[in-house]
């Protein structure tokens, strides 16, 4: 079987090719040598892919921290790092334990950090307490009134008008007067008395005004290529994708759910290879990418993100005994036994447990020797 | 041993529900009286020991099928319950079958509209054993339980309760087993496919047991004790009870007791009966020995890392096999590992008698149990003769066709193991060497895929029976075939240690060795092929162990230059000859871009091997050759450069003294989102961090360059400029938990600081060099820094190990079919092509194809 010589392999062979200076005929022969290094480069069939997929992650885990929390950039951003945060990845949990994203933008509006900052502004989640000011209870006339701190909306860009708009959305029985000052004064409704105002007050405080929910910190960061990109901590990937200024292609986020939800299982897939692969990295452990998309691959092949753990993959295999192997083994028995399921012992552990060749490897081809007592019944069936 | 051709194989098992029919077929004998042994120490017909359930003294027969201990596999016997009783483990589905069938006529409460709609899905997907069955089922079940009334006959369904463990309430009224049993046998074969039950599994009803099956004797075999008494098994003992209680109870019922009482003994019973399935259910007090240990029961034997599963089932015992103290010899080639006499003595490989062998293999039976020598000859008949006795006649009497169970001899093929077996490379392949003296040597270039060190470091050994094991062992599992790691592609065995430091003294600068030294130094590394010159330069002399014909360059780009000028800054190697550049870990250790990856891609695993080797035999004999010492004085710093080490450390404090200075006046300007606290200790760590290396940097200036420690550390052999700062100049800030120390007593680290000191020196910073000496208080620092290092490292390797496992349990059937897809064991497909281009990464040069390297190949040329 011979197979094409992939694109990218191909590119940079005429790239460097280009830059020597030999004959025609020489260039020939690189071609078709490295032609012929690729088909010899080719998995064997049988090759145990998955076990060496799984030794290549799981045996540089030893060397891997355990240190939770790592000072990105600036260190005002925690990420997780290192073992916890494969772990967390490959157990498919649903929400990361530090979630963030990673928001590139086109190249327009990228040109400074004003620019920059101009963006990020606009996506952090604010909530009122975060820019109000000056709040205070009129008992007497049963109002509320706040102003805006002056500094804080301009660092947070946003305009009394559109925070009385929000707040009207979320509190439809209340009214919302801006006066001549620049204060808001809410009117809460008729029946409300001293507790619910003061509730309200609280509430008031909570409520979501500017940018986008979950986005709880933004930090304009230089890539070594000198271009601008933002660090999120809270992630809310559709809202983000929707704002004009971001480039959609390289914006992510580090919650692998959300990216399959709105992107698609492939997107989740290459999520968990790059998640995986940057955290290897980070931790200069060298795990070559073919491993982690089989491990990703796995975890993806049925459509949904499935952790590697005994609810996840595991259990989606055929074999009684291949889960009853892993963990809680009395559980699948008797399941097994309610649901009469056959285990037709293709898997190695099986193999393993009766004592027969693994189906794995040199384990596969078969010699069959019949006898001539034998072969001739045989023989005789078949011709019948 | 008799040995058999295999002609069948196992094609597959299944699991389906034992029935009471079957259950009484498997009986051989019915168990009616709780006695084990007559006075005689005979076991007591029809009781838990009775012979007809197989035998477990060596002496008697069985009663079920004539055979002694050897053969008779055990057979099961029976307890008849006086009552019903629910079977523990089948609870939980009971209680799904009883909320979701009707309680007078049986069916399932699901319309006859909706069964029509499910059924052929729910068919289909059972017969494809799919598991969207698991998940139809599941939103039927949760619609059966929610329905009041039944839509057959229209009968009102009550309220059903599992009152744990085992207990059903229906509304408040208790049902009994005998009412859950004729609840479940009204449930129509038809109507079971609703409840995610295969109507093949058997029937909803044998889930509630009536007979007990009784393990074999052979299963719970018991024991003498030196005293002569004997100890019964924890199942026999459990088994006890209920004959016992299952007897008192037919009694009480026969003799017409009052229902409280039989309804006492039924509980108990049902208790003892739960407690023989599984004894540690929660609200199920776990059933004791009398001494109060806990007993074992069934599902004990199965659970968990020491249960049948995980620990006879999936890993083996095995014969054959040795462990011991490792210790490195670097005479010895990597491909071989020393083995102690006594262990190759008792080792064995079968070795067939043949008419050309057979004076070869007479020889080991001459020897007996000298070394080397046989234990055992096997003959056609299937008798094993020991050697002690009678030598003679076996010797006479040896002829084509006996197997001889010879000792292992220098070159034999054997696996070479270190736990924990993280990769593929923790086990190998290797060549014995038998030694004197009672470790298994190894060379020391081979300590890295085994992660291995000789601090007391043991291995395991193990020999291959069988031609076709040899056969794979050499191909596939050598030492010389695993020396490009999968992981990345590149080497992960290569010189290390003595013989890069050796490489490196040989290859630098322009060494002249008389004609003598030369002779001396490759003879004894093995290099016979000696060019008649009278001087040789250390190059040239490893240049003797390259293949004639290799060319590399280690970087294409200065290339040109470097050969110009000879500068020895890059690796050139032409036609074989070292050219320029010196010879250190990155040109012949593990790892990428080494000329080691090169010989392997070029002349592969065998000639690499011998390259390795003679690395490894050059390497420290060069060593040797010169002499090598290092002194603590390599480390010294010279006055007048310790006091700017001093006064660069000094600076460094005032600076944070400064930041400190500003906190408290509460002027620091927090960073966004984080306390002032926060900031502080931020900007404190990297101020510290850079004074750290800035000290190291000033130091290294004078120790760099021709100490010997920093020959070490230069060519890759071992150590590292940090570890010269941190003796010399500084060891830095000590960190716990990732933060700077900040715990103890109550607002400072130690007693010997302010309270509410936050200084660099009060908060774990050590500004003395260990050679110089810490002060107490940062040895206390120190010390809580190692110790932090030490639990981390504790809570690492269970957390890694749990995920190396899972990782392997998942991804273990997944494998390469002969059309290049990457299936699993069901044949899904989890890749069309692995890797999406389908390159092994071990036949890989680190994970790609290296175009430079074959356009460097033929531009040379």
């Amino acid at each position: 079987m011979s197979k094409k010589i992939p694109s990218t392999i191909e590119k940079r062979l005429e790239e460097r090719i280009k830059l020597i200076d030999v004959d025609t005929s020489t260039k020939k022969k690189i071609r078709k040598e490295v032609e012929t290094e690729f088909q010899r480069m080719q998995v064997t069939s049988g090759e145990a892919v998955g076990v060496i997929a799984a030794q290549s992650i799981g045996e540089p885990g030893t060397q891997m921290t355990l240190n939770v929390f790592h000072f990105a950039g600036v260190s005002e951003m925690n990420t997780t790092v290192g073992l916890p945060r494969i772990i967390e990845i490959l157990d498919a949990r649903k929400t990361p334990s530090t979630p963030s994203m990673t928001i590139y933008l086109k190249k327009k509006y990228a040109k400074s950090e004003d620019d920059v900052r101009k963006v990020a502004a606009k996506l952090l989640h604010v909530n009122l307490g975060d820019v109000a000011d000056d709040i205070s209870v009129d008992l007497l006339n049963f109002r509320l009134t706040f102003s805006l701190d002056e500094d804080l909306k301009k660092t947070y860009a946003v305009k009394v008008k559109e925070v009385i708009e929000m707040l009207e959305k979320v509190f439809k029985d209340c009214e919302f007067k801006m006066l001549k000052t620049e204060k808001i004064r809410v009117k809460p409704p008729a029946e409300a008395d001293v507790k619910d105002i003061y509730k309200l007050k609280v509430k008031l405080l909570d409520t979501f005004v500017k940018g986008i929910l979950g986005i709880n910190h933004v930090l304009p960061m230089k890539t070594e290529s000198g271009e601008w990109y933002i660090k999120t901590a809270g992630t809310n990937l559709k809202k983000v994708l929707e704002i004009e200024e971001i480039d959609t292609v390289r914006t992510s986020s580090n919650d692998i759910f959300e990216i399959g939800k709105v992107l698609g299982i492939e997107a989740a897939r290459s999520a968990i290879i790059h998640e995986t692969l940057e955290v290897l990295n980070q931790q200069g452990i060298n795990v070559n990418i073919r491993h982690l998309m089989l491990v990703s691959d796995t975890m993806t092949v049925n459509g949904e993100v499935k952790g590697i753990t005994r609810y996840g993959v595991t259990a989606l295999k055929d074999s009684v005994l291949a889960r009853a192997s892993f963990e809680v083994p009395t559980k699948h028995l008797f399941k097994a036994t309610v649901r009469k399921e056959i285990d037709h012992l293709r898997g190695v552990v099986e193999n393993v447990m009766i004592n027969q060749p693994v189906p794995v490897g040199t384990g596969i081809p078969k010699l069959v020797y019949r006898s001539e007592k034998d072969g001739a019944k045989k023989r005789d069936k078949s011709s019948k | 041993m008799k040995r058999e051709a295999i002609k069948d194989k196992i094609a597959g098992i299944e699991f389906r529900i034992l029935s009471p029919k079957l259950a009484r077929k498997l009986a051989s004998v019915k168990i009616m009286t709780p006695e084990l042994y007559d006075a005689d120490g005979y076991p007591v017909d029809n009781g838990l020991m009775d012979l007809r359930m197989g035998v477990i003294d060596p002496g008697l027969r069985c009663r079920t099928c004539g055979s002694r201990v050897q053969d008779c596999p055990g057979h099961f016997g029976g307890i008849e319950l006086a009552r019903p009783v629910m079977h523990v483990e089948y609870i939980s589905y009971v209680y799904d079958f009883l909320r979701a069938s009707c309680r007078s006529c049986g069916r399932v409460i699901l319309s006859e509209a909706d069964m029509e709609k499910w059924r052929e899905k729910l068919e289909n997907a059972q017969k494809e054993d799919s598991l969207v069955q698991v998940d139809i089922g599941k939103a039927l079940l949760r619609k059966m339980k929610n329905a009041s009334k039944c839509p057959h006959c229209g009968e009102k369904q009550e309220k059903i309760k599992l009152q744990k463990p085992s207990t059903f309430l229906e509304d408040i009224r208790k049902l009994t087993s005998i009412d859950v049993r004729e609840r479940l046998e009204r449930i129509p074969d038809s109507d079971l496919i609703f409840l995610g039950m295969n109507i093949m599994a058997g029937r909803p009803e044998w889930m509630v047991l009536t007979i007990l099956l009784v393990p074999p004797n052979t299963v719970r075999p018991s024991i003498t004790l030196e005293s002569g008494q004997r100890s019964e098994d924890d199942l026999t003992h459990k088994l006890g009870d209920i004959v016992r209680t299952n007897q008192r109870l037919s009694e009480n019922i026969s003799a017409g007791a009052p229902q409280i009482i039989i309804d006492d003994l039924w509980d108990l019973l049902q208790y003892h009966i739960t407690t023989f399935f599984n004894n540690s259910i929660s609200q199920v007090p776990p059933a004791r020995h009398r001494s109060g240990r806990v007993l074992k029961t069934l599902s004990d034997r199965i659970k968990s890392k020491e249960g049948r599963f995980r620990h006879n089932l999936a890993g083996k015992r095995v014969d054959f096999s040795a462990r011991t103290v490792i210790s490195p010899d670097s005479k010895i080639s990597p491909e071989e590992v020393g083995i102690p006499y006594e262990i190759a003595a008792e080792l064995t490989i079968p070795e067939r008698v043949t008419e050309w062998n057979i004076d070869w293999l007479r020889k080991f039976v001459e020897n007996g149990e000298k070394y080397p020598g046989a234990n055992y000859v096997l003959t056609p008949n299937g008798r094993k003769k020991v050697m002690k006795e009678a030598k003679e006649v076996i010797l006479s009497e040896l002829a084509p066709g006996d197997i001889v169970e010879r000792h292992l001899i220098d070159g034999d093929i054997v696996f070479f193991n270190r736990q924990p077996s993280l990769h593929r490379m923790s086990i190998m392949a290797h060549r014995v060497k038998v030694l004197p003296f009672k470790t298994f040597r190894i060379n020391p270039a081979v300590v890295h895929p085994y992660n291995a060190d000789f601090d007391g470091d043991e291995m395991n050994l193990h020999i291959p029976q069988t031609e076709e094991s040899r056969a794979e062992a050499k191909v596939l599992m050598a030492l010389s075939t695993q020396i490009i790691t999968p992981r990345y592609g590149s080497p992960i065995i290569g010189g290390s240690k003595d013989y890069v430091l050796g490489c490196y003294l040989l290859t630098k600068g322009n060494k002249v060795f008389s004609r003598e030294d030369a002779m001396q130094l490759l003879i004894s590394s093995g290099i016979e092929d000696i060019p008649n010159k009278k001087e040789f330069t250390g190059k040239e002399i490893f240049s003797l162990i390259l293949p004639k014909d290799l060319h590399f360059v280690e970087d294409l780009e200065k290339a040109k230059e470097a050969e110009k000028n000879k500068d020895d800054s890059i690796v050139i190697i032409r036609k074989g000859n070292l050219v320029t550049g010196v010879i250190d870990k990155k040109s012949i250790g593990a790892g990428r871009g080494s000329v080691l990856q090169e010989i392997f891609k070029l002349y592969g695993p065998k000639r690499s091997l011998e390259v390795l080797e003679k690395i490894s035999l050059l390497g420290s004999n060069v060593v040797m050759y010169f002499g090598f010492s290092v002194s603590p004085a390599d480390t010294d710093v010279s006055p007048s450069l310790y006091q700017k080490v001093v006064t660069r450390l000094s600076d460094a404090e005032t600076k944070v003294d400064d930041l400190i200075d500003l906190y408290n006046k509460g002027k620091l300007e927090p960073y966004p989102g984080r306390t002032a606290r926060e900031t502080l200790e931020t900007s404190i760590l990297p101020i510290l961090n850079k004074a750290r290396n800035d000290s190291g940097r000033i130091v290294l200036k004078e120790m760099t360059g021709k100490d010997r420690t920093f020959l070490m550390i230069r060519s890759g052999a071992n150590g590292s400029p940090l570890n010269m700062v941190l003796i010399g100049s500084c060891v830095g800030q000590q960190n716990l938990r990732g933060f700077r120390i900040n715990r103890g007593f109550r607002n400072r680290t130690l007693s010997h600081f302010k309270k509410g000191d936050l200084g660099s020196s009060a908060r774990g910073f050590i500004k003395h060099g260990y050679k110089a000496g810490l002060t107490p208080t940062e040895f206390f620092f120190h010390a809580i820094s190692g110790r932090d290092s030490l639990v981390n490292k504790g809570m690492r390797t269970p957390k890694s190990g749990y995920l190396q496992r899972r990782l392997v349990n998942a991804l273990q059937d997944i494998k390469v079919f002969p059309d290049g897809t990457v299936r699993d064991a069901s044949g899904t497909i989890v890749q069309f092509s692995f890797g999406e281009d389908g390159i092994d990464v071990s036949k890989s040069d680190g994970g790609t194809i290296d175009v430079d390297m074959i356009i460097r190949r033929h531009a040379s040329k």
